[in-house]
């Protein structure tokens, strides 16, 4: 009898190009994208080694990471980041690289242009030099970030040689009450399995709760995979993803389409498919969940406190916890809708696309920012800022006091100037609160955009469940 | 690259668990267009104060540790980031080995393409190395990656594993992209479509 296969069983046998004992496999790689901060280097090696890019035309770029928000008619107030985006221009001119740069309304987080232009599709390989490429693990291809030599291998010969990863099957069973988004069942998730839980794993997300998330959400949840140590996420291609992509400008057009979805409707996995593990997770026991340390498996809903010492697992997690409350300026059983923040941040590639500034719209309407606090939100790209504007969401931020900023990474790692100050504290729709993320001895709670509007409001971590919405 | 067999040197304890890529290299030095010149960058946050000044008693600031060659470090080093920037920070600040209880993915993968070895022990191996390292600073320990074997020369000998091409190809100090060449006609077939039956038999 044939083993039933997963959807990352398919995927990778799909697409292996050659296989020999002992080594690892070479797979094919059918969309790159490329970014200005770890791809210098690598076009450098092509020029070095006398080598040209295989695939231009499998190859997209877009600057994000180092760019300002504000000003951009400006020349940049960084020398070292012009450059950045200098050579990155240089680069696709000499490869012949499409580039989507600062003038596009196309340009913005290189997760958040992919699916937007309709370049991931499902059954593909995707990689990009940067971690989050999980996130078009949404449309079930197989998606992850590689390092700097990967992408000059890539670039040089469409092909990476990869190991054969396990199966982690994470079920989100029943649905997800009020108030709870998709970044709630992921930073719940982490907090379940831990930053290391998906190590070694491609996971696949699956279950009602999954299910009944929308595109943006289903990105979400796969952009954080990453941080569960995961290779990679998934999520099976359904009618929803069909309908996104339907009309995007690189979306199959005609007969290709038909011939397409007929394709993907093949990649789910199969009913009694082996998974080396499983998850399960009942939706009804999720709440908002803020991170109150350094890590994003530190988190606690929003009902709760900061765990205690006792609470730590073992000695090295009390060594990581005793750090934590000191780096983070919080107190073990401090109840954390206590906890006063100084900054918020909506935006990244984990909470930047529409419908994250639609929720957080919806909590800002007809409110105030607090005094205490400056907030901002910045748009995944262009096109969602012109989204945003059109249906009249800015208006609302800018009404309640937001900050409204063009395109961009921005302070989800704080390379541009949008950066946070020695222990300020921010409630943050990005991925990651490491220490000094945000900024040298900033302070990082991560949530979701209804979440970090409500708290931006307050001065203070609020339960978004029990807010008074302004409806229109 | 540059082939490695066998390193010794004296190592560091840095046992924090979850050392990610911010904190290996924070963001502020990855504007940069080069490979090179990101050791004095390597651990900033932590070597340094905001005015520049040395933050005295971080291990790496122990005078006596100026000269390790490897560091031992927690659970699930170099988490985070993609940047490959983290694995050139530590080879050109004079690391050769890392070891470890657990490493994050993409960083494994970094280190190896650039010759920095990464060695997988239990905790329990790499907290004695650690409380070795921190009474006798300058403790020479050897790490052989033919006989993958991590030694003090006396009391403490550990085996560890690693993928056996990936250490062929350091061994050898083998360009990955040279040996993928090797493959053009089955990439080239791959592409023509010559797999395309594969590919829809395999879904
Ligand atoms: S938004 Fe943040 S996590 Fe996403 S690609 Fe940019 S820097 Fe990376």
């Amino acid at each position: 009898m044939i083993p039933m296969k997963t959807l990352y069983d398919k995927l990778w046998d799909s697409h292996i190009v050659h296989e020999s004992p002992g080594q690892p496999a070479l797979l094919y790689v059918d969309l790159h994208l490329v970014h200005e901060v770890t791809s210098p280097q690598a076009f450098e090696g092509l020029r070095l080694a006398g080598r040209t890019v295989r695939r231009p035309e499998r190859t997209f770029a877009t600057v994000d990471h180092a760019i300002p928000t504000l000003n951009r008619d400006l020349p940049f107030k960084d020398p070292i980041a012009a450059k950045q985006v200098e050579t990155l221009r240089a680069n696709c001119k000499e490869f012949g690289v499409a580039l989507y740069d600062l003038d596009r309304i196309e340009q913005g987080i290189i997760h958040v242009f992919g699916p937007e232009q309709g370049l991931t599709q499902p059954g593909m390989t995707i990689v990009c030099g940067d971690s989050h490429t999980s996130t078009h693990g949404a449309f079930g291809a197989l998606a992850f970030g590689i390092g700097t030599s990967e992408v000059e291998h890539v670039l040089a010969t469409q092909t990476l040689p990869q190991s054969r990863a396990k199966n982690l099957l994470i079920r989100v069973d029943g649905e997800l009450p009020f108030g709870v988004t998709a970044k709630d069942v992921i930073l719940g998730i982490i907090n379940r399995i831990g930053t290391g839980g998906g190590t070694g794993h491609v996971i696949e997300f699956a279950g009602a709760a999954i299910d009944a998330l929308s595109m943006e959400g289903r990105m979400t949840v796969c952009n954080m995979s990453i941080e569960a140590g995961a290779k990679a996420g998934l999520i099976a291609p359904d009618e929803k993803t069909y309908a996104y992509l339907r009309d995007k400008p690189f979306a199959p057009k005609d007969e290709e389409w038909d011939r397409a979805v007929e394709h993907w409707r093949k990649l789910p996995s199969e009913p009694g498919a082996q998974f080396d593990r499983t998850v399960k997770i009942d939706a009804a026991d999720l709440e908002p969940y803020v991170t109150w340390g350094t890590s994003p498996e530190m988190s606690v809903k929003i009902s709760e406190s900061v765990p205690d010492l006792a609470d730590a697992r073992d000695d090295g997690q009390k060594a990581a916890f005793t750090r934590a409350y000191e780096y983070m300026g919080v107190e073990p059983s401090q109840k954390i809708d206590a906890v006063n923040i100084d900054r918020a941040f909506i935006g990244s590639c984990t909470n930047a696309r529409i419908e994250d500034l639609r929720a957080a719209a919806r909590v800002a309407r007809g409110h105030k920012v607090s005094g205490r606090v400056k907030a901002m939100v910045v748009p995944g790209s262009m096109q969602i800022k012109r989204q945003a504007e059109d249906e009249g969401l800015a208006k609302v931020f800018v009404d309640a006091g937001f900050e409204w900023r063009d395109a961009g990474c921005s302070m989800c790692l704080a390379m541009n100037d949008d950066v946070l100050g020695e222990g300020e504290r921010c409630a943050s729709t990005s991925n990651r609160n490491f220490e000094g993320r945000q900024g040298r001895g900033g302070r990082t709670h991560l949530v979701s955009p209804p979440m970090a509007a409500a708290a931006a409001i307050a001065g203070h971590f609020v339960d978004v469940r029990n807010w008074k919405f302004n409806e229109q | 690259m540059k082939p490695f067999h066998k390193h010794t040197g004296s190592a560091v304890p840095l046992m924090r668990s979850n050392i990610d890529t911010d904190q290996i290299i924070p963001k502020q030095f990855l504007k940069r267009i080069e490979r090179t010149g990101y050791g004095e960058f390597l651990f900033y946050d932590w070597r340094y104060n905001s005015d520049g000044s040395l933050i005295q008693d971080f291990v790496l600031n122990d005078p006596r540790y100026s000269a390790a060659s490897i560091l031992l470090a927690g659970e699930n080093f170099g988490c985070g980031s993609s940047r490959e920037h983290a694995p050139w920070s530590l080879l050109d600040h004079g690391f050769c080995v890392v070891i470890a209880p657990r490493f994050a993915d993409i960083f494994y993968n970094n280190s190896f393409k650039n010759g920095l070895l990464l060695v997988t022990l239990d905790s329990a191996d790499v907290e004695w190395l650690a409380n070795e390292a921190a009474t006798e600073p300058g403790k020479p320990l050897t790490v052989d990656l033919e006989d993958c074997v991590v030694t003090d020369g006396q009391s403490f000998t550990r085996t560890f594993k690693v993928d056996e091409f990936r250490r062929h190809c350091l061994l050898d100090g083998l360009d990955d992209i040279g040996l993928t060449l090797q493959h053009e006609a089955a990439i080239t077939a791959y592409e023509q479509g010559r797999f395309e039956a594969q590919r829809n038999a395999a879904v």
